[in-house]
């Protein structure tokens, strides 16, 4: 199993911090599984032109491919202007239509007020859902107080992060074994 | 449909095409050389020729796994290997090519072969080329349909004047040589969606429709579409024929069908597209209503049936060698086709 985790913007420290601690902790629970962390603020990802994610090149091609390949991937984003920032929306221009197809995919939210709550609701689920991901439907939402320079100062946070990287997990585990039984009835 | 050498009295036409793919044999994980791979492919549409299939195609594809790039030189190799049957490209990528060029040579292929070279021309669903060979991929689209409709002036007129943003200008151009007949059939490949199907229907030129997997009825939309759109400007529709192709396997029963085939499908795709083809998906290319052409010999020759009430197609275009199927595997299906499909098919679809 390979789980990656994309943490979706250039701007700040906050949501980098959050996936450092979510991939920690699912290193620490689970040192069999092979994981990897993408953070778009250290790759130069061009702007989606419509070709197939293998025609880029450099790290447009390697950020792709790699989240291609991956059986799980946990996302972290900012909310920017009551949304998704811009870099992680160009991961999903990049990617074919059905990217996630067989994917779990699970959210790490950060954002400056919990009037931010719901945008991962409305804007980035329905992404997910379109793109056929199998969402863990309870992310976990991190507000500027949680944070105390580049810590999670609120143990509520941690256990929720922890709670998060066993759905992950489980989920995967989960569908895999699913999934394999069906493809095991169709006999071919 | 003359325009075209199509002759609806004798059924719907039977074609085999490749993309040229070169790929491994998942079963095996090897790889045969390219050498081997070309030469395989010109067994094929000798087998092909000899089992009375009507048409053989060869694609173009500027990548990793792929062996047929100069697809109009293996094309050639075919012309002088067979004897009757029709030999076309599938596609010529028109939009990073010289249509001059495009034409010399598959007129040259037709005086080779006797009358027997068409051209389909395409868009390309992957981009690498257009770097290759020194074009802009922002001018997809524009590079497409100016230098289309020069390959059809070029086809039309023997003399050419012809001026436009991508190439040089033509001032009384002679292009030689001419095809045996006077013109070359030039179809457009159309993938998905309607789109493309009504460019082509505005342009009153046959329609090549490619397909993957769902269900039958999901491609009679372009087709509905490509006809309205050709009527829409005054073209007769009865005499612009159509062409399907897609996936075929033929096997003694459809669980072996399914089970020779997907694995070349799943990997295949996986190494040229970055996506494999869902297991579910492929399963369900066993309804009778699906777009699929797999099963058992009768179980394919009801889905044609089907397929061909619904489209009224004049030609359908089998792809069965993709993702390093071995080759006698491949044999096994000409000489199904051959024996038992083809002339079933002919059968129930010649207009009398």
């Amino acid at each position: 199993m390979k789980i990656v985790g994309l943490s979706g913007s250039k701007v700040g420290s906050k949501t980098r911090t959050a996936m450092d601690y979510t991939i920690t902790k699912l290193q620490e629970k689970y040192p069999e599984i092979e994981t990897e962390l993408l953070d778009l603020a250290d790759y130069d990802i061009q702007f989606s032109d419509g070709r197939n994610y293998l025609d880029y090149e450099g790290d447009t091609r390697y950020v792709t491919k790699t989240i291609m390949e991956a059986d799980a991937v946990i996302i972290g984003t900012p909310i920017f202007q009551a949304s998704i920032p811009a870099t992680l929306k160009n991961i999903f221009d990049l990617l074919p239509v059905n990217a996630f197809q067989d994917k779990i995919v699970s959210m790490v939210v950060t954002a400056g007020s919990a009037k931010h709550f719901l945008i991962a609701e409305q804007q980035l689920k329905p992404i997910l859902g379109y793109m056929k991901a199998q969402i863990v439907h309870t992310y976990v939402f991190i507000e500027e107080s949680d944070f105390y320079r580049k810590e999670i100062t609120n143990d509520d946070v941690h256990f929720r992060i922890e709670r998060l990287v066993e759905d992950t997990v489980v989920l995967t585990e989960t569908y895999t074994k699913i999934r394999e039984a069906k493809e095991a009835e169709y006999d071919f | 449909m003359e325009k075209y050498r199509i002759d609806p009295s004798k059924g719907m036409e039977f074609g085999l095409y490749t993309l040229g793919d070169h790929l491994p044999d998942p079963h095996t994980g090897k790889r045969i050389p390219a050498q081997q791979r070309l030469q395989e492919i010109i067994e094929l549409a000798k087998l092909a020729d000899q089992a009375g299939i009507d048409f053989f195609s060869v694609g173009e594809s500027h990548q990793d796994f792929f062996a047929t790039q100069a697809h109009a030189v293996v094309l050639s190799a075919i012309a002088q290997a067979t004897e009757n049957i029709k030999i076309a490209s599938s596609s010529t990528i028109i939009s990073t090519s010289d249509p001059v060029r495009v034409y010399e040579n598959f007129a040259t292929i037709d005086l080779i072969s006797g009358g027997r070279a068409e051209i389909v021309a395409g868009r390309a669903s992957r981009i690498g080329l257009f770097d290759l060979l020194g074009y802009n991929v922002r001018n997809y689209e524009e590079l497409f349909e100016e230098k289309f409709d020069l390959l059809r002036q070029i086809n039309e007129e023997e003399i050419v004047n012809w001026e436009g943003e991508f190439r040089a200008p033509l001032n009384n151009a002679k292009i030689l040589p001419r095809p045996l007949n006077g013109s070359l059939p030039i179809w457009r490949a159309v993938g998905g969606s309607p789109g493309s199907a009504i460019k082509a229907g505005y342009s009153g030129v046959p329609m090549f429709l490619a397909h993957l997997g769902g269900p039958a009825s999901s491609f009679k939309r372009s087709i509905d579409a490509y006809r309205q759109a050709a009527q829409s400007r005054g073209f007769d529709t009865d005499q612009l024929p159509v062409a399907t192709a897609g996936f075929f396997y033929a096997a003694e029963d459809m669980q072996t069908a399914l089970r020779d085939m997907y694995p070349h499908i799943n990997e295949g795709m996986k190494r040229t597209n970055g996506q494999g083809f869902p297991k579910q998906a492929f399963a369900q290319g066993a309804d009778p209503h699906s777009i699929i052409n797999i099963g058992s010999p009768e179980q394919i020759i009801e889905k044609m049936l089907y397929q061909h009430e619904m489209f009224g197609h004049q030609r359908y275009i089998a792809q069965i060698d993709f993702g390093g199927m071995p080759f006698d595997k491949l044999r096994k299906n000409i000489e199904i086709i051959g024996t038992e499909i083809l002339p079933a098919i002919k059968k129930h679809t010649a207009k009398k």
